[in-house]
């Protein structure tokens, strides 16, 4: 098993009330309600707990991007990579993901990610995601291109790190006269590229179709069933047979010696009031032209109407339906026992710690979890045959895998699921 | 007034309008949020002219390749525009451009004057206003956006909210919920950034050979009343007309007065 700790490094020290008041916590919140003596600390104390998390013995440590919102502190995945690459010595720096459509330089991109995968001597991990709409927004990338954008630049930043230089690139949103970025991604033939989604059946598709992990972003544990069924379908479309190494899954999960304390802890995940993206009117979380065409009257409706989303659901349902895990290290053990039977992913990310917990019982519950939880998880990983991209040495893509090890199978067009679930609450993780 | 629907194929795409009246031809080229339809502004015009209601190019209710998936900035609407005007044989043409397709008149009008009678610019866009700001339909929904071109609600609600009161229902109806959001994303496609104005207009302005007239709502709380003067200023031959109690949309607000401005000058 391949075991990560992530939080998402809240600006939990923001008044709430102000928040609440304005209706929208994402976008436009003003930043006036930002203090910067806090953000210093608060940066500060997640790179102790980085630190600890390494010398616990978590494999990799998780690192995300988002914008103009308190859920998350991190602007630029890139400057956060590059900290770990070096205050850490052993641990993969995994990047969930890489907001590709709204950078306007895939270049720039790719020669930051060469500097962190030599700085940090082969330990990157790139994963990429469409981000959601807000994140368009905020960035001013024409949201009806998203797609359009993610699919050139992916194959743009994959070029860049395989192919020798000078090429030119000529694409509908990104032309160069000359690409030979003299920085070169150490790990052959590239880092890893793994992508997080909620749960979207048209990215579950593309990350399948290019062999790359995909990464449940704590997606109800009774919908992974039919996550998977979609990703496996469409791997054997394309020649390979899916497993555990294919499969990861992100989890809120807090650890104390006192059960009620960490479940109390656990309360924080709830602080951004609606989901974990905080408040966000519709029209910023899901643009027209961002979505789904089938899906336009649902999202127009809810645009029009101001209704947020759905609310998460409370605090006590979560816990029964494990989409919250908190307790005793025991506790926890049994709880995700659960979760890695049904799920059955070889990469589970712990996401510890957020809202306002403090920073002593952040140390403390990642000090539990390297001591008493990931031990138990990796023999769980073992009992349960869940290998991980690296035990196995998987190829890292479709492209990278020999023509003669595939054998594609035409799917059972009846048996393929629908897009079901492709809610704009789940969306807003894309 | 008899109105039909017509649709001509223009570089592969099929361009609709609505048309009636007799006379010379006149185009109207509708707001971003698009045409609702064969409107009072368009009957008051039909008994001076032959009306061209015409929906830009990836309006009205179309997507995927219905649409000119290549457009990416409004002027590739003007060319089709303009590319339709000549397959129609249409020109020269009275052109009414309504807010963003004002925008499109005007740059039809820099690119091929020739095929213009006149140039008659509604609360139109693109140019940048150095005082105020365009209102930027993406910070909001739909109908907050279509809302704010109306100086007065009851003339928005005459219009767009056929499910009276309940309150269990949006007050507009489905088709036009999907109508906007499908107008939103042509828009999202040709203007996102930068929005509702592009730098090379006003300069090229100085080129276009014909009268135009400029009509604004005093009320204007889309496109700042500043671009008016500019859009005079730019013009070589043009005047002002600014509608007393009136909003953005003109030509839904205040149709008649419109149909009067427009005609008055012709007569």
């Amino acid at each position: 098993m391949f075991l990560s700790y992530f939080t998402e490094q809240p600006m939990s020290a923001y008044p709430a009330d102000e928040g609440l008041k304005e209706g929208f916590t994402s976008v436009m919140f003003s930043n006036k309600y930002y203090d910067p003596e806090e953000g210093s600390r608060l940066f500060n104390e997640r790179i102790e707990e980085y630190k600890l998390a390494e010398q616990v013995g978590f494999d990799g440590i998780m690192v995300n991007e988002h914008h103009n919102a308190p859920f998350c502190m991190q602007a630029r995945i890139t400057v956060m990579s590059s900290i770990l690459a070096a205050i850490t010595e052993r641990a993969k720096i995994v990047q969930l993901g890489n907001p590709l459509p709204t950078y306007d330089s895939p270049l720039m991109f790719a020669e930051e990610i060469a500097m962190i995968d030599m700085i940090s001597k082969g330990r990157l991990i790139s994963g990429i995601v469409r981000g959601a709409g807000q994140e368009s927004v905020c960035l001013n990338a024409n949201p009806a291109y998203n797609r359009e954008r993610f699919n050139e630049a992916h194959d743009l930043l994959v070029k860049t790190m395989t192919d020798d230089g000078p090429f030119s690139w000529e694409g509908e949103h990104f032309q160069y006269r000359v690409v030979n970025p003299w920085a070169r991604v150490l790990q052959k033939p590239h880092p890893r590229i793994w992508v997080p989604g909620v749960f979207s059946a048209e990215t579950i598709r593309w990350a399948a179709e290019h062999r790359y992990p995909y990464i449940s972003l704590n997606t109800p544990l009774h919908l992974t069933g039919e996550l998977w069924q979609i990703y496996d379908q469409a791997a054997r479309a394309v020649g390979y047979e899916p497993g555990p190494e294919n499969r990861g899954y992100l989890l809120r999960v807090h650890v104390q010696e006192d059960g009620d304390k960490a479940r109390e802890n656990a309360r924080e995940f709830m602080w951004m009031q609606g989901e974990f993206t905080g408040i966000g009117h519709p029209y910023w979380v899901s643009p027209s032209g961002y979505g789904s065409s089938a899906r336009r009257l649902d999202y127009a409706k809810m645009a029009n109407a101001e209704v947020r989303g759905s609310r998460a659901a409370s605090f006590e349902k979560q816990l029964a339906a494990r989409e919250i895990v908190a307790g005793t290290p025991d506790e926890v053990i049994a709880e995700l026992r659960v979760v890695l039977e049904t799920c059955r992913p070889s990469i589970l990310m712990l996401w510890g710690n957020d809202g306002g917990v403090t920073h002593d019982d952040s140390l403390r519950c990642i000090e539990l979890m390297g001591t008493e939880v990931l031990p138990a998880l990796r023999d769980m990983g073992d009992e349960l045959g869940l290998h991980d991209p690296f035990e196995l040495d998987s190829p890292v893509s479709l492209a990278l895998t020999p023509p003669d090890e595939l054998n594609p199978v035409e799917p059972d067009d009846g048996a393929r699921p629908e897009d079901t679930s492709d809610s704009t609450a789940l969306k807003m993780f894309r | 007034m008899a109105m039909q629907t017509v649709t001509t194929t223009v570089a592969g795409l099929g361009m609709r309008e609505f048309t009636g009246g007799s006379g010379d031809p006149l185009v109207m080229l509708h707001h971003s949020f698009g045409n609702p339809g064969w409107m009072p502004v368009h009957e008051a015009l039909a008994d001076h002219y032959t009306v061209h209601a015409l929906d830009l190019p990836g309006y009205g209710g179309t997507e995927g390749s219905e649409r000119p998936e290549w457009a990416r900035h409004p002027r590739d609407l003007a060319l089709l525009v303009g590319q339709w005007l000549r397959a129609k044989d249409l020109g020269p043409v009275e052109l009414v451009g309504c807010g963003f397709g004002g925008w499109v008149a005007a740059e039809l009008a820099t690119m091929a004057p020739e095929l213009l009678k006149r140039l008659i610019l509604v609360g139109a866009a693109g140019l940048l206003p150095e005082q105020g700001s365009i209102y930027d339909q993406f910070l909001v929904s739909h109908s907050n956006y279509v809302q704010a071109a109306f100086s007065r609600l009851e003339a928005y609600d005459a219009i767009f909210s056929s499910n009276g009161d309940s309150p269990d229902e949006l007050p507009m109806s489905d088709d036009t919920l999907v109508i906007w959001d499908m107008n939103r994303e042509m828009t999202t496609r040709v203007a996102w950034k930068p929005y509702m104005y592009n730098r090379r207009l006003r300069p090229l302005l100085g080129g276009v050979n014909v009268p135009a007239l400029v009509v604004w709502g005093d009320n204007d709380a889309v496109v700042p009343m500043e671009c008016a003067h500019a859009f005079v200023e730019a013009l070589p031959d043009a005047r002002l007309e600014i509608v007393p109690d009136c909003g953005h949309a003109v030509d839904l607000e205040a149709p008649e007065s419109l149909a009067a401005i427009i005609t008055g000058g012709n007569s």
